[in-house]
Order: structure tokens, then C-alpha cells, then sequence
């Protein structure tokens, strides 16, 4: 069975709007796959689906061998420590230091303070940001928490690291810096990366494998796909 | 080794959240406070009331007359017969003697009066004094002891002692109503104060949910910060009602307004209250942070 598996994937709010229809899709291990498709084209609904956020209507969705759709919601924190994920907006605790973000997603696993520290400070220097472990969000630049978002998904060395518009916020330059880091990510640790993104840019220069989601449904599958042949 | 550690680091969050939110946590904490001290007050009349109650009753004695013309063993039979009664705790014969001695020592004038009475002359009753098991059926065993032959008056204070009862009755009924009551309402405080954390720290339940932590490792802080709140809530009515109380006891020499009222002892009365109230804050906070998690932490 592939990493990720979606069968006939329907998601239907309750206003009535279908988000998805009859979505198959296979991920393998390893695999980097930009997600893409106008405002309204199911791609953060597809990417809710892979960390349980929403279930579908119909439909099965695998991750990592657990059926996502029939997971219940006591048991949802088990799929999530399998994964990573990294938002537009960070999600940064400004209270807590950069150190404080980071090690925050291994508390729960009672892990002792020294293995805390140790993974924590790899994570970030994964993400080059070391040197700013003690500094606060805001103290940071756009890029820079986006880095710490990034250490806090891989900190715990998951499979998967879903990133819903990671660099929505950014601009070009520092998009692009974000972007090798996700990169680095794939290619070193070999951690699976599904990314919705906006970014056509983005989309270009990394060739990578690409689903065009259009209305809910699946327009295209790209191996090395860009945004300028999406309905190729 | 990791659930403690997950234990640890849960009741080390709720501190830190307590710290956090200070002024939220000192407005709730002189509210849970100011509710303890009455509850503390409250048991503290109620062990009072309790212990008046007590030594009344203890004192409560039904004193049986015997017919003068009764014979030693008839003065015995009946006496076997008192014993023999359900109710009956203790049964002590006075004779007619004893009784003349006792008011002579009492009273000068009794004494001249009396001294020239002999066993023959003397015009007083032989007397049971019987103590009861249960003050509320003391007016059916008197009844009883009445019907015995040889036995002509039977005295117990009837009215008085049911007044009494019944006084203390209702006295001790409003304490407990007034701390249930007041315990509800530092529930409804901490459960209210766990609310508005809850609230304040959305954005990091959010978080907390999105990066794999378990739903009791996400409530589990809140419901000890709960804990925390009802334990140091009760520290300032422990250490105000036992130092108030030691003083109110020596400054009124232990009685209150006549000898017959008699003040618990602080050493007998500190011990329970430390317990009640401390049991009664942890637990209130417990169960008020455990509603408001369930009521308002929707996971």
C-alpha cells in the first residue's frame, strides 16, 4: 500500500458546497507533490483531509496504513504525531521562545528534558535558526518563523510534512529560501511532502509532482508538472 | 517513566498558567478564599452547636422517685427494672440520706433544717437517676419508668429538653444548607476561572491538537490548574479561622456568655478544620476545572 491513498474521496459541507469529488489519489514514500488550483478548488480541504481536520463524506483516505475517515476523534492525536504539518500563518506561540515552539511538540511525548534538548536543537539547526533559539516570534523576521514552524513539524522526525500555502505570507526571496528548506527536508531525511500552494513560482522551479484540483476535482497529475501546463 | 513525566510536566504547566494569567488567578483565589472562610466559619459553629448538643445531652437525667413505703428489695426490683429498659444508659441510685447530705453541703440553711431529720423522719424520696441513650425518646422511657410499681414521680425537664433538641436541630440543618450552598458556588468560581483560561489559550489548544497531543494531556493541565486554585484558595481561611478562633477562645475563656456553653477546644477543633476546608477547596477546584474542560474544552 502507498504512503497516502485517497479512494473515491467525496467531501460535502454541511452548507451544501462540495469541496471534492470522486478524488483517487496515490502518494508514495519520498515523494515532494504540490497541490494546486484557484481559491475554492479543494486543495487546504485535501490537505485538512490527510490530518483529519475534516472527514470525507465518502470515501477512504490512508495515511500512513490508518484509514483516516473511521479514525475517531479521541484517536486523531495518534495520525498526527505521524506527521508534520506547516501553515500560512505559522501558528507560533508568541509567548514562547523559538527553543520554547519547537520542543512544545515533545512534551506530550514524555520524553526526558535531555532528549528534548537534543532533538530541539537539531530540528533547528535543520532549519538554520540555532543561533536564535532563546529569541521570541516576533522578534523573528516572516522567513524566519516559517523556519521555526518548519523545525517544530520535523522535530519529531515524522513521514509526512503537509504544508497548507507555507510561503503565503513571504516574499519571493524568502519564499524561495523556505522552499530549499522543505526541500532539504525531502531530500535528506526523505520525509513525503504534499504542499497546497499558490505559488507559481514556486511550482516552476521545482518540478516536482503536481495534482490540479479545479471544482473539487482532480484536473490533472503531473510528474514533473508546472502551473503554466496545468490543464495540459 | 513518561506518563509521570507527562504528569509532572502537566502540573508544572498548570503553575506556570496560574503565573501567567496572575490577576485572573488572585481574582479567583480571593473569591474561592472569601467562600472558604464562610464554609470554615460554618463548621466551625456547626462542631460548636455539635459539641453543646453533646454535653446538653449527656447532662439530660431522668430522676425517678420511689415511693417512701418501699421496701430495700422493692427499691431494688424497680432499679433491675430501669436497667432492664432499651433506652436506659445508666441507671444511679441516690438514697434518701445521701440526698439530705448533698443539700446540707449545698445550702446553710438547708443544713439547719436538716440536721435533725433522722432515717425515720426524713421527709425526701429515694431517687433513680437515669441517663438515656437517645434525648429524643426520653419522654417514653419516663412514661415507662412511670408505670412502675413503688415509683410515684417521674421528673426529666419535659419541654425544656425538646426545645433544646429541636433549636439545635435546626441550627445544625442551616450550617450544612449554608456549606453546600457556598460549596456550589466556589465550584461555579473555578469551574468560570478555568473558562476564561481556556478561552485566553485557544490558539495554543489549537496548536497543541495540531501537533499530535492526546486529549487528556491537553486537559489535564487545566483541571489541575483548577486543583491549585481550590488548594492555595483554602490556605488564607485555614490560617484566618484557626488563629481567629484560638484567639476568639482564650479571649472569651472558652464558654461563650455562661459556663452551660462551652467552646470546643482549638486543638480538637484545628485539626478537623485544616482537613475539611483544604479536602473541600481541592476538591470543589477539582471538580469545577473537571465541568468547565468537559462543558468548554471541546476537542
Amino acid at each position: 500500500m502507498e504512503l497516502i491513498e485517497l479512494k473515491d474521496v467525496n467531501k460535502r459541507y454541511k452548507n451544501g458546497v462540495t469541496a471534492l469529488c470522486d478524488l483517487n489519489v496515490s502518494i508514495s514514500k519520498g515523494e515532494f507533490v504540490f497541490v494546486i488550483g484557484a481559491s475554492g478548488s479543494g486543495k487546504s480541504t485535501f490537505i485538512k483531509l490527510l490530518y483529519r481536520e475534516e472527514k470525507p463524506t465518502k470515501g477512504s483516505v490512508f495515511v500512513g496504513g490508518i484509514n483516516v475517515a473511521k479514525l475517531r476523534n479521541g484517536k486523531v492525536f495518534k495520525l498526527r504525531r505521524k506527521l508534520g504539518i506547516v501553515f500560512q500563518d505559522y501558528k507560533l506561540l508568541p509567548k514562547k521562545t523559538v527553543y520554547e515552539n519547537v520542543a512544545f511538540a515533545l512534551q506530550m511525548y514524555g520524553l526526558s528534558s535531555g532528549e528534548i534538548r537534543e532533538k530541539t536543537i537539531k530540528a533547528l539547526e535543520q532549519v538554520g535558526l540555532k543561533e536564535k533559539w532563546r529569541s521570541f516570534p516576533d522578534q523573528l523576521s516572516g522567513g524566519e518563523q516559517q523556519r521555526v514552524s518548519i523545525a517544530r513539524a520535523i522535530v519529531n522526525e515524522p513521514k509526512v510534512l503537509i504544508c497548507d500555502e507555507p510561503t503565503g505570507n513571504l516574499d519571493p526571496v524568502t519564499s524561495m529560501e523556505v522552499m530549499k528548506e522543505i526541500e532539504k527536508i525531502n531530500k535528506e531525511l526523505g520525509t513525503t511532502i504534499i504542499m497546497a500552494t499558490h505559488d507559481k513560482e514556486i511550482v516552476n522551479k521545482f518540478k516536482k509532482r503536481v495534482l490540479v484540483l479545479d471544482k473539487g476535482i482532480l484536473i490533472n497529475d503531473m510528474a514533473k508538472g508546472t502551473y503554466k501546463n496545468e490543464r495540459n | 517513566m513518561k506518563g509521570i513525566r507527562i504528569l509532572f510536566r502537566s502540573i508544572s504547566d498548570s503553575l506556570t498558567n496560574i503565573g501567567r494569567n496572575l490577576s485572573l488567578s488572585i481574582a479567583s483565589i480571593s473569591c474561592i478564599s472569601i467562600t472558604l472562610i464562610l464554609v470554615a466559619v460554618s463548621i466551625i459553629l456547626s462542631q460548636n452547636v455539635n459539641n453543646f448538643t453533646t454535653s446538653i445531652e449527656k447532662d439530660v437525667t431522668i430522676v425517678a422517685f420511689v415511693n417512701r413505703d418501699a421496701t430495700s428489695e422493692e427499691v431494688d426490683v424497680v432499679g433491675n427494672l430501669i436497667k432492664n429498659l432499651d433506652n436506659v444508659e445508666s441507671v444511679k441510685f441516690q438514697s434518701k440520706n445521701e440526698i439530705k447530705k448533698q443539700m446540707q453541703s449545698e445550702s446553710e440553711v438547708f443544713d439547719s433544717i436538716m440536721d435533725d431529720y433522722t432515717n425515720e423522719t426524713n421527709p425526701l424520696q429515694d431517687t433513680y437517676l437515669v441517663k438515656v441513650k437517645d434525648i429524643n425518646s426520653i419522654g417514653e422511657t419516663a412514661k415507662e419508668i412511670k408505670t412502675f410499681d413503688k415509683i410515684s414521680i417521674v421528673k426529666y425537664g419535659e419541654g425544656m429538653v425538646e426545645e433544646l433538641v429541636k433549636i439545635f436541630d435546626i441550627v445544625k440543618k442551616v450550617t450544612y444548607i449554608v456549606v453546600i450552598a457556598l460549596v456550589v458556588v466556589t465550584a461555579f468560581l473555578i469551574s468560570n476561572t478555568i473558562k476564561i483560561t481556556i478561552t485566553n489559550r485557544k490558539r495554543e489548544i489549537e496548536i497543541m491538537r495540531l501537533v499530535g497531543a492526546s486529549n487528556s494531556y491537553i486537559k489535564l493541565p487545566f483541571f489541575f490548574e483548577g486543583l491549585w486554585l481550590g488548594f492555595i484558595g483554602s490556605i488564607i481561611p485555614i490560617f484566618a479561622c484557626c488563629y481567629g478562633y484560638l484567639y476568639l477562645y482564650n479571649r472569651l475563656g472558652g464558654q461563650l456568655f455562661t459556663a452551660i456553653i462551652k467552646l470546643v477546644k482549638p486543638d480538637a477543633l484545628v485539626f478537623n478544620l485544616i482537613v475539611s476546608v483544604l479536602l473541600v477547596g481541592v476538591l470543589v477546584g477539582a471538580f469545577g476545572s473537571y465541568r468547565a474542560v468537559r462543558r468548554y474544552l471541546k476537542i
